[in-house]
């Protein structure tokens, strides 16, 4: 028997380990899950993590309302198969107040960091889980496993604590929080072999299958509650599927024939673009979209 | 050999990391289409003929605006040879704590130098870093060799003079390897240059796929801090007791007898467990839950460890510190000491000395440790604590020293004296030819 642990072997360690670190230094923490690929890695870590106890965290989905319905649905389904609590913040209770308003162009992806920061104030979450990777994008390789959050949930990417060796400072005043990303060393293709050798489900969407889709920004966008084809556009049904799965209006489908795991691997290792590059509209507004999201509060 | 290589640059500002990194990551086909025309983007915007290969990682807003790096970026590629989990770090004196804490967990680290400057005050404070936190190997890069015209002449009077150096801080010869390169260029990153035909030795990629790497010794003495107490108190697990943790050194099996510290009590290892089932074996680097014949009084902070070859228990710890915070540290000062999963209030009771790292020197009893000065101290422990020497275990050999107010992380810490010199106590050599600083400002101090 060899020890040495292979790529994933050591990726899910490490995971573990952070898992295990919040659980015994936080009284708050919180696990961000929307039902995508990464959240539902996080989830199976951290189930991992705490065998055979149950997971010692609840969920917080922050919800645009303009999720996949299938997204959504396994989300719920997840969520009762490990009997664990789900805390949902709807943007759309924040527009219906006025605490927020719909933009102009009806994207609502960025309208997601005033219900995330509020519920954190609300529950007094002290440390919240995401499935950020470093390598999703330049901005995000920046970021620390343990990222401190001021109390206006802002990320000065300057005032980064040192992190050393495998020694994570979690302490914060009161009102801060930490952000802790045990996925940050993974890159999409770990992922994707950790998901086939896990046998870990995903919703559908993930594989390719037919829909209804219009060409927007050389994206390819799916009809839904936050819109459709617009003059000059038009709706043509393709084989597609999603590499990362966000808010429907700015997610793109790529045009695939995967249709199960094997394929996905083949696809990402053949792939000459990022996912978010290939998928995602909201990363191509400027050269710093992401850090300046990250900077108000964004996951 | 190892699948995979941790490595970290240094270096000081301008000497061209970044451009080495993104040199690295595009001949190496690493760079996917939609991130290179970004890139190509961003260079023409800023009137650039060829694209600028730094922007690659230089991911952050102030750092694209000013031209440095300021924060760490960490870079995943691999070759059909090996993977390699890359850290760029900054170069600029402000923020070495990010040069530090990349280089922490880096097995190589490669030091860059500008061929027309050589050595200079920075280069020697990156390999000191390099050397206490016992990064086992170096490449010395030569960079801007065009610049030099590539000058044999010059390229072997910087590789000569930091050898030495390099020696006196205790790494052996074959540990060290010079290059000459242009990373701008490209000549013998990934691809051998024409332009060095006095240079027969490897490029810097073909060095990295085949340096050896040291893999976690699994004749180490078994450590396990404790990270949390797994209870399920379920009907199926009712007296389920686990205790969840990483081993951080040594191999452990069922039927090993262990020593729980500080209380010092023993007792046997029952079953190693996973969510996937039990293991036979367990060893350094995998997250288990051991649980133990006897039901005694184990919790977070506990460590695990191996009868007889056991770690020191004391309150009085014997310490080299890099000071990372802007206020320096004086003798007096109330921290607390993140060892393992324990964290424990402290006072620092003793400055023993300041490690010179420009003259290779030491200095007895300093008023004060200054931002990213590296000295040794003494510090008392509010509660007894197992330690082990850094140099015999990096996981268990190293804390962090945390502010007691808001919380922020003061100082790497390393158990004992690293760095070969100040174990000497080589005599004090204050008022000597103190090298001069470099004299790079940056374009805006940031706050
Ligand atoms: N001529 C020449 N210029 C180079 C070479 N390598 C880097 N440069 C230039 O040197 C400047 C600094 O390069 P960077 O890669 O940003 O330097 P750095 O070491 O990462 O700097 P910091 O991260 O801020 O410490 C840029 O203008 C580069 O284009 C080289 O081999 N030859
Ligand atoms: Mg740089």
């Amino acid at each position: 028997m060899t020890l040495a642990l292979d790529t994933l072997g050591r990726l899910e360690s490490e995971a573990i380990h952070i898992f295990r670190e919040v659980a015994g230094e936080f009284d708050r923490p919180v696990i961000l899950f929307s039902g995508g690929k990464d959240s539902t890695l996080l989830l199976h870590l951290a189930i991992k993590a705490f065998y055979p106890a149950p997971v010692p965290f609840p969920l917080l989905h922050v919800d645009t309302g303009h999720n996949f319905d299938e997204v959504i649905e396994f989300r719920d389904r997840v969520v009762a198969q490990h009997g664990l609590r789900l805390e949902v913040a709807k943007v759309q209770d924040w527009i219906d107040d006025g605490r927020l308003e719909e933009r102009p162009d009806g994207t609502r992806n960025p309208l997601q960091t005033v219900p995330l920061l509020d519920s954190i104030n609300e529950h007094k979450y002290d440390a919240v889980f995401g499935g950020g990777r470093r390598d999703e994008e330049r901005a995000r390789a920046k970021e620390r496993i343990f990222s401190l959050r001021t109390a206006f949930g802002q990320w000065d990417p300057k005032r980064q604590r040192p992190e050393l060796w495998n020694l994570y400072n979690g302490r914060h005043r009161a009102g801060e929080h930490v952000r802790v990303f045990p996925l940050s060393n993974w890159t999409e293709l770990d992922v994707w072999n950790y998901i086939e050798r896990e046998g870990i489900e995903l919703p559908d969407i993930y594989y390719s299958h037919q829909r209804d889709v219009f060409l927007r920004d050389g994206m390819w966008l799916a009809e839904g509650p936050w819109g459709t084809a617009r003059d000059g556009e038009t709706l043509l049904r393709k084989t597609v599927r999603y590499r990362t799965v966000g808010d429907g209006s700015c997610t793109g489908a790529v045009e695939s024939d995967a249709s199960d795991i094997h394929a996905v691997i083949a696809e990402v290792s053949a792939s000459r673009l990022t996912e978010r590059g290939a998928t995602r509209a909201d990363d191509r507004l400027s050269e710093a979209a992401m850090e300046d999201r990250k900077r108000e509060g964004y996951f | 050999m190892s699948d995979l290589l941790r490595l970290a640059t240094a270096g000081s500002v301008d000497d061209g990391k970044s451009t080495l990194v993104g040199r690295l990551l595009y001949d190496t086909k690493s760079v996917l289409a939609d991130t290179l025309d970004a890139v190509h983007r961003a260079s023409a915007d800023r009137g650039l003929a060829t694209p600028d290969l730094s922007l690659l990682v230089d991911g952050l807003r102030s750092e694209r605006e000013q031209g440095i790096t300021i924060d760490v970026a960490y870079r995943y590629f691999a070759t059909p040879k090996r993977s390699f989990v890359l850290a760029d770090t900054p170069g600029h004196v402000q923020y070495t704590r990010n040069t530090v804490t990349g280089a922490s967990t880096a097995q190589l680290a490669v030091l860059l130098v500008d061929a027309r400057k050589g050595v200079i005050e920075q280069t020697r404070r990156h390999a000191a870093v390099l050397a206490l936190l016992g990064v086992p190997r170096l490449v010395l890069a030569v960079n801007k060799i065009d610049l030099v015209d590539y000058d044999e002449v010059t390229f072997s009077r910087i590789a000569k003079e930091f050898t030495a150096h390099a020696t006196a801080l205790g790494y052996t010869e074959d540990s060290v390897v010079e290059i000459p390169v242009s990373a701008l260029a490209g000549d013998n990153v990934v691809e051998k240059s024409a332009n060095t035909p006095w240079y027969s030795g490897p490029t810097l990629l073909e060095h990295l796929e085949n340096v050896p790497v040291e893999p976690d010794p699994h004749d180490a003495p078994f450590r396990f801090p404790v990270q949390y107490v797994i209870r399920p108190r379920t009907a199926e697990h009712l007296d389920y007791r686990g205790y969840a943790g990483l081993v951080a050194a040594g191999t452990v099996k069922p039927g090993d007898e262990v020593v729980v510290l500080p209380s010092g009590r023993r007792s046997t290892v029952t079953k190693i467990d996973t969510a996937d089932g039990e293991l036979a074996e367990a060893a350094a680097g995998q997250s288990v839950t051991l649980l133990l014949a006897d039901d005694i009084d184990i919790s977070r902070g506990d460590l695990i460890s191996v009868t007889g070859n056991e770690p020191t228990v004391t309150d009085e710890l014997d310490a080299t510190l890099c000071w990372l915070a802007e206020k320096p540290l004086r003798a007096g000062a109330r921290v607390l000491v993140k060892h393992g999963t324990r964290t424990v209030q402290a006072m620092v009771t003793e400055l023993r000395d300041r490690f010179d790292e420009q003259n290779l020197s030491s200095v007895d009893s300093p008023a004060s440790l200054e931002l990213n000065e590296i000295g040794r101290v003494a510090l008392r422990l509010a509660e007894p604590v197992p330690l082990d020497d850094y140099s015999f275990s990096r996981r268990t050999g190293s804390f962090l020293v945390i502010d007691v107010s808001d919380g922020s992380t003061l100082a790497a810490g390393l158990v004992g004296a690293p760095l070969p010199l100040l174990e000497n106590g080589v005599e004090s050599c204050t008022g000597g030819s103190a090298a001069t600083p470099d004299n790079h400002a940056l374009v805006s101090p940031g706050p």
